[in-house]
């Protein structure tokens, strides 16, 4: 955000191409993080639908993740919380079926990743 | 070739806009656009134009439409008056910042309170700083002719801001006079397809347009802005010169009419302009040197070109069909700015008239000409003609 | 009928990055939504928290095409947007099908946007009209709306000693539409994405305009932990105080009927908005409002069970 541009080089109108915002990392709002336990993941997919930040992502995955019970969960699974973006609201924690999201203080996160 | 018809100012514009063709023409009746739209309404009933129309609710809406439409892609056009401009307002003033190329045809009507249907330019001076380009016509012929300049000047790709094309409420949108009308190809060609690069009807090339900016942005996006606006002024001239050969006519800036001996000028927009032209054609006859100075091009206001042309005039009326209350009137303050760089300025004198409609005749052009003449002017002082005391 | 799965799997607009508020539900209803959509979509968004947060230049959160031009005219922008397809098609100059929406607030629609929404509607524009209602003016710091609920403490009608926050119940929106005889108007929530997916399926299939109603829960001034917004959802649905259900064609159709209903006060507790109602002197609110909130469950069964035109 230093170099902003000016006048002369910037968009006609003010308009702007599709999803500039991927630049904004809301990750830094964040107080709480969601720890996410795939072990116990049945992949409903209920936090992917709720989170407001698109932050989970998802992949196609034909043969298949380990997931609660030790199964295989194909199609549409789940991936590791996108920490760029999630504002750690905890919706996916308090909406998951089984429970297999934490919320921690964030610097306890960072503690335990710096360790 | 082209033919002459009997037309009203308002039916020049819609038969402009039936030559024109444009994609989608919002419709909402204020008096006295009203026939504009009618007009145009029956040409989509029967057939002559193959253009979508929407009847609005509102004004306001009117604009917002008609913004969706020209954002998406298309050549969109609506027409309005006085209290429609001032509800439409809010709208009015985003289009330029969009970089929309609306052209509205605008037919001057005075503002409420109190409410009053006929023509003086409160309605259209109310609009002068939020970044249109707006051109006033004196008759039909050039309210019909200025509908092509100003579509072509809009969407010039170094212009991209809109225009407001301007006709005296009544005065012209309601008085018929033979109209030169050109062949419908030749319009055609004139004023091709809008080719927007950005377009939300671009499914494939999606662009966000309407951000909101804060202090960090929002500045020089209006810097920008102001580019147009003066890149409209030169091209102005140029898509004035590719009409003329065209019409016939020409389109500069101003119509200057016998000043280059002038004695007295007077300066003055629209159809008052033909008054003053009457005026002058007998005074000369008594040997009276005076002239009229009429301007076209409100926005972007050619302040040099107009310094240039009146420099040597020894003193000049302004007349002014609208008040701006608690500062010299609109004309006005543009020609006392034209001249402030002179060493020796013509000599100034305000007047308004014509408010709500009030006539100005032949015998008060002349009076005004042999007050100006007298040289018993007061740059301070705002007169008023036809006013009872 | 399409799974969590399949709706996940769709076209997602936006992307993230956008700045509404932590646990804010606006971003999943405009998601579900267009996941809806087998066509691309063009968006018309009125002024409000939406358009104010997905698009702080020069960041836009949008992938598809998107325009914001004013507070009031989401519906008249979108006819515009409607009306140029309508042209572009007819002129050879467009071959694509697409989908048009106007998402705008509470205050967007109920209130400044009303007219230019009724006028779109009485129109017969083809597109789709969602106000994300989160019952009050929220982007501008929580003032009364005509949605925001009876009891409700606003900037505007705040609660205080003279006072228990807003003395009307709010405008039925979605049987206001209706009554417009367009095909389709419902009622959803952010939490109930199945039935919202739906809603949009049906909204996009019909022949003219479409409007829904989406509940979206307002962490920042209903003032509840940000955990909390669907769970919120659920409740207004589970207390009936926000029922699910669609007018087809003018006829009423409830989509979820609670086995029992829940007391308000279900809803209302943990909600900063309605904590003063939970003193002594104001109980006789809330059961004013329980009996509010069972009449009109009560109408509503009736106007499903007889089928009279809305
Ligand atoms: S809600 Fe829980 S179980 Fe469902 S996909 Fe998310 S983490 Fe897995
Ligand atoms: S905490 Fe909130 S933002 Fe973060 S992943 Fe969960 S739902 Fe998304």
């Amino acid at each position: 955000m230093a170099d902003k541009k000016g006048w002369h080089d910037l968009m006609r109108g003010a308009d702007l191409p599709p999803a500039t915002s991927l630049e904004y990392k809301t990750g830094s709002w964040r107080s709480m993080r969601p720890v996410f336990d795939a072990s116990n993941c049945i992949h409903c997919m209920i936090c992917v639908a709720y989170c407001p930040d698109m932050a989970i992502p998802i992949t196609k995955s034909e043969e298949g993740v380990v997931g609660k019970g030790g199964r295989l969960y194909k199609g549409a699974v789940r991936l590791e919380t996108n920490f760029d973006y999630c504002k750690g609201c905890g919706i996916c924690a308090q909406e998951c079926p089984t429970k297999c999201i934490t919320m921690i203080r964030e610097e306890e996160a960072v503690e335990a990743s710096t360790k | 070739m082209s033919v002459i018809k009997p037309l009203s100012g308002a039916q020049a514009v819609a038969e402009a806009m039936r030559q024109i063709n444009p994609d989608v023409v919002v419709a909402y009746p204020i008096t006295p656009q009203t026939p504009v739209v009618e007009y145009f309404a029956q040409f989509v009933a029967n057939g002559l134009v193959d253009t979508e129309t929407i009847p609005v609710e509102s004004e306001h809406s009117a604009m917002s439409a008609t913004v969706g439409a020209s954002a998406a892609g298309a050549r969109a056009m609506c027409a309005t008056s006085s209290q429609g401009l001032a509800l439409m307002w809010e709208v009015v003033a985003a289009v330029p910042g969009l970089r929309l190329p609306i052209v509205m045809p605008i037919v001057n009507r005075a503002l409420s309170a109190p409410i009053n249907i006929h023509c003086d330019h409160s309605d259209t001076m109310g609009a002068t700083t939020i970044g249109w380009i707006q051109i006033f016509s004196e008759n039909a012929q050039e309210a019909y002719e200025n509908m092509f300049l100003a579509l072509r000047l809009a969407e010039h790709k170094d212009v991209l801001i809109p225009a407001m094309v301007m006709q005296d409420g009544f005065i012209i949108s309601h008085g018929v006079e033979n109209v030169k009308i050109l062949d419908d190809d030749v319009v055609k060609k004139f004023v091709g397809e809008r080719n927007p690069d950005r377009f939300l009807l671009d499914v494939k090339n999606p662009y966000t347009i309407g951000p909101l900016a804060l202090p960090d942005y929002y500045f020089e996006i209006k810097r920008q802005q102001e580019e147009a606006m003066e890149n409209a002024k030169k091209i102005y001239l140029e898509v004035g010169e590719d009409l003329s050969k065209l019409t016939g006519n020409k389109y500069p800036y101003f119509e200057e009419y016998r000043i280059e001996d002038a004695a007295a000028v007077i300066i003055v927009l629209a159809s008052a302009a033909g008054t003053a032209k009457d005026a002058i054609d007998e005074m000369r006859v008594d040997g009276k040197k005076v002239g009229l100075l009429k301007p076209k091009l409100f926005r972007p206001f050619p302040y040099k070109e107009i310094r240039d042309a009146v420099k040597n005039i020894p003193v000049i009326g302004v007349l002014d069909r609208s008040i701006s209350f608690g500062s010299y009137a609109p004309l006005y303050t543009e020609i006392r700015n034209s001249l402030f760089e002179l060493e020796n300025k013509p000599k100034l004198q305000s007047y308004i008239f014509g408010l709500g409609g009030k006539d100005i005749f032949k015998n008060d052009i002349k009076q005004i000409f042999e007050e100006l003449l007298s040289g018993k002017v007061n740059p301070e002082e705002q007169k008023y003609i036809g006013l009872r005391g | 009928m399409a799974t969590l799965q399949e709706i996940v799997s769709k076209q997602v607009p936006l992307a993230p990055g956008h700045r509404m508020c932590s646990g804010c539900s606006i971003p999943v209803i405009v998601n579900t939504i267009i996941a809806a959509s087998d066509k691309p979509v063009i968006i018309a968004n009125a002024t409000g928290c939406l358009e104010v947060a997905s698009t702080i230049y020069p960041f836009t959160a949008w992938k598809v095409p998107w325009m914001h031009l004013t507070f009031e005219n989401a519906a008249a922008v979108a006819a515009g947007i409607e009306t140029a397809y309508k042209a572009f098609k007819k002129r050879g100059k467009m071959k694509d099908d697409v989908n048009i929406i106007a998402f705008g607030g509470d205050g967007g629609t109920y209130d400044i946007g009303f007219q230019a929404l009724s006028g779109a509607l009485e129109r017969g524009h083809k597109f789709l009209y969602v106000v994300y209602d989160n019952e009050g003016y929220m982007n501008t710091g929580n003032q009364r709306s005509g949605a925001t609920p009876f009891g409700a403490d606003t900037t505007t009608v705040p609660a205080g000693t003279m006072s228990i926050g807003k003395t009307q119940w709010r405008k039925n929106i979605v049987e206001i539409c209706a009554a417009h005889r367009i095909p389709y108007a419902a009622q959803a929530t952010a939490h109930n994405t199945l039935d919202l997916f739906n809603k949009a399926k049906k909204a996009f299939a019909a022949d003219g305009p479409s409007f829904i109603a989406a509940l979206q829960p307002c962490t920042t001034n209903w003032k509840y932990d940000t955990a909390l917004t669907m769970a919120y959802s659920k409740l207004a649905v589970e207390t009936n105080f926000w029922p699910l259900y669609e007018v087809e064609n003018g006829k009423v159709h409830i989509n979820y009927k609670p086995k029992e209903r829940k007391p308000i006060e279900e809803f209302l507790k943990g909600q900063g908005r309605f904590r003063h109602l939970f003193k002594p002197e104001n109980r006789h609110v809330i059961e004013e409002m329980q009996k509010m909130i069972d009449e009109e469950w009560e109408r509503l069964l009736k106007l499903e069970e007889s089928q009279v035109q809305i």
